[in-house]
């Protein structure tokens, strides 16, 4: 029993790491079952769901507010971060664990706890979830008079990601002191790995963004219920009533907002950009191409990904001179993530790829970021985004390169890690399948919506009704995309049910099955010092020849 | 666990870190700079001297500029929302900001406060005032800790004689009707930011009361200087911010 | 991954590109996403020929990629990045970054759960006093208009906007209770309407025609109802209907 408990409660980083992808993959799959009731209703709006009847607009919007939460905070804030690098960060800088091991379990725990806060959300309130959108911006979300679900239903919205705030900026702080305090001797900034750097940059992202969040939430929360007023302006009125007092403006949520809000999508993308890295060198056998010009452009998007909250309000009576100052700034941080691309483009060019699953994941993951990432200049400019904000086209644009670039980032490291967790390998043939199909799917999904958002179709609209009707004639598109997402969610099961297998059956890893190079491999006797950069492959002479970061310079050949 | 997992024996032995049986050269907890793991010239297992100290300064540095952030993002938030307003009916812009005089007592809380932080500093060196750790840490007596125990407790108190003070401060506001809930911005962010900074110092306080406990419950000289050291930069930060924060509150309505 | 798209464009040509613009920027900033469109397309169908190519490429090459040419290409796209923001940056200082003509005509758009109102200042060229506490829709008076004010008196409140074609339109947006978005597809027009704030966005309708506008700020349950439509026509045709508005006005009275 008290051995149970133990594993239950434990402080050992790698359960932790498993326990945090667990979760992840529980919000993914509420999330991905909210996503395809949204595609449905999208397309047959007038269908009766089995215990569910007629889907009402609150319960469209409520599901897409959670599908938002869900996806960003729970699961690509979860597992990329603090999933996999509660699981390899201590060993690939060679320490023995994290800096604060029960500072570390808290964090989990409070994650946990601000997830079934959010779930309760949902199902336990009268009034249902929250329809405010993942931005939730006041005084929709300030008045529980505004709509269904802004009642006790945003309340809990309110609570879980206050907690889910204070557990993040907990475990960067941890991952921080990790990094910095515990590298073994010899491992110098210029031999970490290219994740450890990821993780670096994103926990300062996390560290400084999501206390912001917290400041806005605990401000939001106590104009619902103390009276203050420093988000709802003054004479604002629901349905005949005045409520607003004083003069409290929405666009302070707004700056607070965002200012939390771009660093947060760059949190849930920098793990997978590390891995990315990493694994292009360690299946393509080379040397990543300017390693430290990546590590410093890391740094350089997030640096820059706390300058450019304002993009996503060019149109919210931001000053237009600002709109210009954002617009510039935004097309500054294109560059350093450009580097990136190349920087991997050139690591591949030279062909000869061991295509494992891994590896097939984090080339698609570089496709999605290209695919995804161009279009990001688009939205940079206010010109443009004039039109394109709040349709489809960004919907589009986030999935690709967060939703369906995370994604990838996020299995590319299951796949690859698995023998850490389990001691085994998994299934290479459900491996591809799985890629394909989701491939195929996913750009199926989210490339026409570029379409829908060219045509002018906003986000949030539960059905077409009025002069919106004439997108009635997007139909067809719409069903394509609903057809391939249910494709994607189906292609799913494969995942998981190679996971499954693979962890009591799968072949057995042993050691270093992938010939990596980077510590988290070794199994024995961590050098005490460290001698070797993260990605000695030695590709030119004699196929594969490698140097792992534990070998010492002097059994070379 | 899978085999990838089996741990060195290295591992086991580092579990205890801390001072305790001969003193091996390079284990003495005070002086001599050790730098997080660098275990070069000498053995493997062997942590640098200071090696937890450093570890729980760099936590509580994150920790802390972290803190910082979220009261930028407040005052910020203090900022814009002072410049808000609306026209009125006759086309003129109102803003609804009535400045609140901070009541007298503020200064005198801030002065404590910043007392309390001089105490709490001397009280920091002289858990690492060379020769009386040495002798703490070869089992002679604890002269630190007698030294230090007193300009704890001072602190504790003067900490207490703030939050006292801030409170005494809500008293007469409230008094003077601006409540939290007042249509007054400035009022809501009175109340906003001394609470929060009030509930920060609860929390420094509690820790205080730990750390004093720790001076005479922990075994170790390391753990000993750990705790007192955290609470000190802690206590000092939240002593800077108030002084920032009070600045703000005073000058800037 | 090109499959649903082809698929899309040979089902719904018409549809599947921005509507028809009617105003008078249109052509430029439609002109501007063509070629961003085009560039970004290329560049991204590039990126994954060089993917395919290295993944094909079965037998590795001994040479890697100069790093000269990785920065070469590098400036390269920050050159197109450049141009890209300069282009669009002059069309936004054009559209926003000065007021109106003096010529130009004045509508106030108000949002409210879940309809657009739409004010005109009737001759006297001046919006009347609204007052929150006054708005009844129910009783014929959405806005809150106050009677007492003469120049409200004059003003039009309507649920279509009719504007003459070829004559620059000022639009100040507000709103009663949440953000909306103020959104004409047609006029490549959009911005927010916020409560306690009031925006000015000005363009000049070119083409006679109807033009749906939207709502594209979430706004409760009833965001996808509230629409309206924007009645683009000759100005003889609005000198008509506003005189009829006004006629219709002063015969409620
Ligand atoms: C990570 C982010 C993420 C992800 C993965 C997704 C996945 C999907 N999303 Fe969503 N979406 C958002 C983030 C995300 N979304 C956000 C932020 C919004 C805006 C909300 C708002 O406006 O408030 C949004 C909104 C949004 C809309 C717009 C609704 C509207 O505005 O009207 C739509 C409509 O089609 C949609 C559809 C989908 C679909 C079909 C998927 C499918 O791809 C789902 C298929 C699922 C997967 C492919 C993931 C499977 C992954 C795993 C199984 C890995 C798990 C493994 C471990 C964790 C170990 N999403
Ligand atoms: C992981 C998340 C993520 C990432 C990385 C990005 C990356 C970028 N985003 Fe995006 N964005 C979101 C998530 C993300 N975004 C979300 C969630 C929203 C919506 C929020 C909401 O409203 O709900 C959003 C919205 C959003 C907007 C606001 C749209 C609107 O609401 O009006 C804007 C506007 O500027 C923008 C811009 C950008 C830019 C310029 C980048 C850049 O960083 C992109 C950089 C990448 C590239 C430029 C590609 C580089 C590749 C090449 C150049 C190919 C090289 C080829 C060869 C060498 C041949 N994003
Ligand atoms: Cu009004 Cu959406
Ligand atoms: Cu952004």
């Amino acid at each position: 029993m008290r051995r149970a408990l133990g594993k239950v409660f434990t402080t050992d980083h790698r359960r932790l790491g498993v326990m945090y992808l667990l979760l992840a993959l529980a919000a993914v799959a509420v999330g991905t079952t909210l996503s395809l009731l949204m595609r449905f209703h999208r397309v047959w709006p007038n269908a009766v769901i089995p215990g569910f009847g007629v889907m009402k607009p609150e319960d469209y919007l409520a599901l897409v507010t959670m599908h938002g939460t869900l996806m960003v905070f729970f699961v690509l804030t979860v597992a990329p971060q603090s999933g996999f690098a509660n699981l390899v960060l201590p060993g690939q800088i060679g320490a023995r664990g994290m800096a604060f091991p029960k500072i570390n379990a808290t964090s989990f725990w409070l994650t946990l706890v601000s997830f079934l806060v959010l779930i309760s959300a949902a199902h336990l309130t009268a009034g249902g979830a929250p329809i405010s959108g993942w931005t939730s911006y006041p005084p929709l979300s300030a008045l529980p008079a505004a709509g269904p679900g802004q009642g006790l239903g945003m309340d809990l919205w309110l609570v879980s990601i206050g907690i889910f705030c204070v557990a993040a900026w907990l475990s960067a702080l941890n991952m921080l002191a990790t990094i910095v305090g515990k590298r073994r001797a010899g491992m110098t900034w210029a031999r970490l790995p290219m994740t450890v750097w990821s993780w670096l940059v994103a926990s300062v992202l996390t560290l400084l963004a999501f206390v912001v969040l917290l400041a806005a939430v605990g401000m939001l929360f106590s104009d619902r219920h103390f009276g203050t007023n420093f988000f709802i302006p003054m004479g604002d009125m629901i349905n005949g009533q005045v409520v607003g007092h004083g003069n409290g403006s929405p666009m302070l949520w707004l700056q607070l907002f965002w200012f939390f809000g771009h660093p947060e999508v760059y949190i849930a993308v920098l793990p997978g950009m590390g891995l990315a890295t990493s694994l292009f060198a360690n299946f393509s056998r080379r040397r990543v191409a300017g390693y430290k010009m990546m590590a410093g452009m890391l740094v350089a998007i997030g640096l820059l990904g706390l300058l450019v909250w304002g993009h996503h309000m060019f149109v919210s009576g931001i000053n237009p001179y600002a709109g210009t100052a954002f617009a510039a700034v935004t097309m500054a941080i294109a560059v350093p993530s450009t580097a990136e691309v190349i920087g991997w483009l050139a690591t591949l060019w030279g062909g000869g790829l061991r295509l494992r699953t891994p590896m097939l994941f984090a080339l698609g993951f570089l496709s999605f970021f290209i695919a995804g990432g161009l279009t990001g200049p688009i939205l940079a400019q206010p010109s443009l985004d004039v039109y394109l904000h709040n349709t489809f086209f960004v919907v589009a644009h986030f999935h690709l390169i967060m939703a369906m670039a995370g994604v990838f980032g996020v299995f590319a490291g299951v796949y690859y890690w698995f023998p850490l967790m389990t001691g085994r390998l998994m299934n290479e043939t459900l491996g591809k399948v799985h890629f394909w199909v989701s491939l195929i799917a996913a750009y199926g999904t989210f490339l026409p919506m570029h379409f829908a958002g060219l045509a002018g179709e906003p986000r949030h609209y539960d059905r077409l009704t009025g002069p919106a009707m004439n997108f009635t004639a997007l139909l067809p598109l719409e069903r394509g995309i609903t057809y391939s997402a249910l494709l994607l969610a189906a292609a799913q099961g494969i995942f998981l049910w190679n996971v499954f297998v693979s962890a009591r059956r799968g072949r057995v890893a042993g050691v270093n099955p992938w010939e990596s190079t980077t510590l988290e491999w070794e199994n024995g006797e961590v050098p005490s010092l460290i001698e070797r950069g993260p990605y000695e492959y030695e590709l030119p002479q004699g196929e594969g020849g490698y140097h792992p970061q534990w070998e010492s310079p002097v059994k070379q050949e | 666990m899978p085999a990838t997992f089996t741990r060195n024996p290295v591992d086991v032995e580092r579990n205890d870190t801390g001072i305790g049986g001969k003193p091996p050269y390079d284990r003495r907890p005070t002086g001599g700079g050790g730098d997080g793991e660098n275990w070069e010239n000498h053995p493997q297992g062997r942590g640098g001297p200071r090696e937890l100290l450093i570890r729980y300064r760099l936590g509580l540095m994150f920790a802390l500029s972290g803190d910082l952030m979220f009261f930028v993002a407040l005052v910020s938030a203090f900022f814009v929302r002072q410049s808000t307003g609306h026209f009125d009916v006759y086309n003129h812009y109102t803003t609804d900001w009535r400045s609140l005089a901070v009541p007298p007592i503020l200064w005198l809380n801030t002065a404590v406060l910043l007392l309390s932080s001089v105490t709490m500093e001397i009280a920091r060196r002289q858990l690492f005032h060379e020769i009386d750790v040495m002798e703490e840490w070869l089992g002679l007596g604890r002269p630190a800790v007698k030294r230090a125990a007193p300009w704890l407790i001072a602190t504790l108190g003067l900490g207490l004689t703030f939050l006292v003070g801030q409170w005494v401060a809500w008293e007469q506001l409230v008094q003077q009707g601006y409540l939290l809930s007042a249509p007054n911005p400035s009022s809501n962010f009175f109340y906003l930011i001394t609470g929060i900074h009030g509930l920060h110092l609860v929390v420094g306080v509690l820790a205080l009361m730990a750390a004093l406990m720790g001076l005479f419950t922990l075994k170790k000289v390391e753990f000993r200087q750990i705790a007192v050291d955290s609470v000190a930069w802690y206590w000092h930060t939240m002593g800077i911010f108030w002084a920032f924060l009070f600045v703000l509150l005073v000058f800037f309505q | 991954m090109l499959i649903p798209a082809a698929y899309a464009l040979l089902k719904i040509g018409r549809v599947v590109w921005m509507p028809v613009d009617g105003s008078l920027h249109g052509p430029a900033a439609d002109r501007l996403m063509w070629w961003n469109l085009v560039a970004l397309c290329a560049i991204a169908v590039a990126g994954h020929l060089w993917l395919a190519f290295a993944m094909l490429r079965r037998k590795p090459a001994k040479r890697s990629v100069p790093a000269m040419a990785r920065w070469v290409l590098l400036a390269g796209f920050c050159g197109m990045y450049a141009w890209m923001a300069l282009t669009a940056q002059n069309l936004w200082a054009e559209t926003r970054y000065e007021g109106p003509l003096q010529t130009a005509m004045h509508v106030e758009v108000v949002g409210v759960q879940f309809q657009w109102y739409f004010r005109y200042p009737g001759p006297d060229a001046t919006y009347g006093v609204t007052r929150p506490r006054l708005v009844n829709a129910a009783a014929g008076n959405p806005l809150g208009i106050d009677p007492r004010d003469a120049n409200g008196r004059d003003d039009v409140v309507s649920s279509v906007l009719v504007l003459p074609a070829g004559r620059e339109v000022e639009l100040r947006l507000r709103s009663l209770d949440v953000m909306h978005g103020f959104f004409i597809p047609g006029m490549r027009l959009k911005e927010d309407a916020i409560p306690g704030m009031t925006l000015h966005v000005h363009f000049t309708p070119e083409k006679v025609g109807t033009y749906p506008i939207l709502c594209s700020q979430v706004c409760g349950l009833g965001h996808d109802r509230m629409q309206a439509r924007l009645m683009v026509v000759s100005p003889a045709d609005y000198a008509a209907w506003i005189a009829g508005r006004e006629r219709a006005r002063e015969a409620e009275e």
